[in-house]
């Protein structure tokens, strides 16, 4: 449990959100070339990292829209929070 | 056995004032090769090892454990024990499971304390019940004990549920496995522990792994803080760390790692003599033989590896239990903890052999591994020894998520999350 700094609503309780899983997984672009394999990582497979991890966000229970979030999974600690479509900041 | 608990040793012990019993397993420092290595000794690492060395004589093997046995997710589950799963591939494996349990404190000469309590699954809307009737009927065409009851059976079999009209999720039903129950989790790993040690397995603890050697596609070793041990067959059973074991592998797993809480009350008298469960208002409790009721609440939905959950998940669970059960609304909580569990995409676990030789994989048991510890020993140590999956395991291999043959148990097997 900790609190979230959303980029449009400022600080909530995190029971206001939900979280949306790793971040910057790209659709596949031809998805009719893409072998099985392809298809298992892009749908299943995840770094599930114990450390600094990027994620999306999702303010479920206020503006409703989505962000992206560095995480350190290991603490909870929040390193950066930015909109979608943004290029990461540096940490 | 040099050191078979009986009561004759017992009482020969007890002139001593207990103070020459033998310890239960040694703590060697790791040889420079094994013949395999098991990554993590929890439950399902120690009964692999155990397994290993008994069924299929591999004795020169170690376990390596970060912290100290049994201290993971064996040491923080609510010890719940069933079998009812919907599909014929999970009712293979987890009745494989309590097959073993019956018999596990004779086999052992360790008391697991296996109590067949039944395990009650609550339907609170029509397609709880639907669902539930379903999973019953498969059940039994899969041999596994299980009976769809009423509500007035409901309240039969458990006096204490509030089984009246007016809660906002009444109780229309339910189901029943008497073979179900419980264990006491802390004795599975010592008594695990025990018996292979005695036939010859290293149990070395406080030995984290920090990276795994590869020659090309095969493995050579791992790198421990207790120095680099050479095995050509490693067995990760990592839970909640298993994508961390994976990506010094250089494999990724379908797996997300999530806080998992439960907590125990005071100790009181016996109240409740079964397992309740219920997945629609996310509410389950059973009574320890200390007394104390043990309550398991859900998973946060963010990856953690904090072994700490959030306030309000407590909070939902009890919210529930009270409607459930008014007469606990006096009770005070004593303890409450976190663990690590890694989920699925299907919520079915993952037995596995991996693209690169001699490295095999025991994870994904998300929520509800506890159950299952024998027979995911049993059968991840015939994965390991043959280099090919037994058949009860074979659905649960990795390749699954190309394949698309997933064991979707998610809300299909009384699976509470």
């Amino acid at each position: 449990m900790f609190v979230i700094n959303c980029p449009y609503c400022g600080e909530r309780d995190q029971q206001e959100f939900k979280a949306g899983g790793e971040a910057h997984i790209e659709r596949p672009k031809q998805p009719t070339e893409l072998s099985d394999d392809e298809w298992a990582e892009y749908l299943f497979m995840r770094k599930n990292i114990k450390g600094v991890q990027y994620e999306r966000w999702n303010h479920a229970h206020g503006c409703r829209k989505w962000f992206n979030m560095i995480r350190d999974t290991s603490n909870d600690e929040i390193k950066a929070i930015y909109k979608m479509g943004e290029k990461p900041p540096s940490i | 056995m040099g050191n078979k608990y009986s009561v004759f040793s017992l009482i020969k012990n007890a002139l001593s004032y207990h103070e020459n019993w033998q310890r239960a397993w040694k703590d060697p420092a790791p040889k420079k090769e094994y013949d395999a290595v098991i990554v993590g000794g929890g439950g399902h690492g120690l009964a692999t090892a155990y397994y290993l060395a008994k069924k299929h004589n591999m004795k020169n093997i170690a376990v390596v454990e970060k912290g100290w046995i049994g201290g993971g997710n064996t040491g923080r589950n609510t010890t719940i024990i069933r079998s009812n799963y919907l599909w014929d591939a999970s009712a293979g494996l987890y009745d494989h499971a309590l097959k073993i349990w019956e018999g596990l404190s004779q086999e052992l000469n360790y008391n697991v304390m296996f109590s067949q309590r039944g395990v009650m699954n609550l339907a609170h809307n029509l397609q709880d019940v639907r669902d539930l009737k379903r999973r019953t009927h498969a059940n039994r065409l899969n041999g596994i004990d299980a009976v769809y009851l009423s509500t007035e059976e409901v309240k039969k079999f458990c006096p204490i549920i509030n089984t009246s009209q007016d809660i906002r999720y009444p109780v229309l039903g339910g189901t029943l496995q008497r073979r179900a129950g419980t264990a006491r989790h802390d004795a599975v790993a010592w008594g695990y522990a025990r018996g292979a040690d005695e036939m010859g397995v290293d149990i070395i603890q406080n030995c984290e792994v920090k990276g795994i050697k590869r020659n090309g596609d095969s493995v050579e070793g791992i790198e421990t803080t207790k120095g680099f041990i050479k095995t050509k067959k490693i067995g990760v059973v990592a839970a909640g760390h298993s994508s961390v074991i994976a990506n010094m592998a250089g494999i990724r797993l379908p797996l997300e790692s999530k806080p998992l809480q439960a907590l125990v009350s005071e100790p009181v008298k016996p109240i409740i003599d079964t397992v309740v469960m219920s997945n629609a208002v996310h509410a389950y409790v059973s009574q320890s033989d200390k007394g104390e009721l043990v309550i398991g609440a859900g998973t946060d939905d963010y990856v953690s590896y904090t072994q700490k959950g959030s306030h309000q998940i407590v909070e939902g669970t009890l919210n529930a239990i009270l409607e459930l059960y008014p007469i606990f609304s006096r009770m005070r909580m004593l303890r409450q903890w976190g663990g690590i569990v890694d989920i699925c995409p299907d919520a079915s676990p993952i037995l596995s052999k991996t693209s690169i030789k001699g490295l095999y994989f025991n994870c994904g048991w998300g929520t509800g591994g506890f159950k299952a510890t024998p027979g995911s020993g049993d059968l991840f140590a015939h994965t390991i020894a043959n280099d090919e999956p037994h058949k009860l395991n074979a659905a649960f291999n990795l390749n699954r998520f190309v394949s698309g043959d997933l064991v979707d148990e998610h809300g299909a097997a009384a699976v509470a999350h």
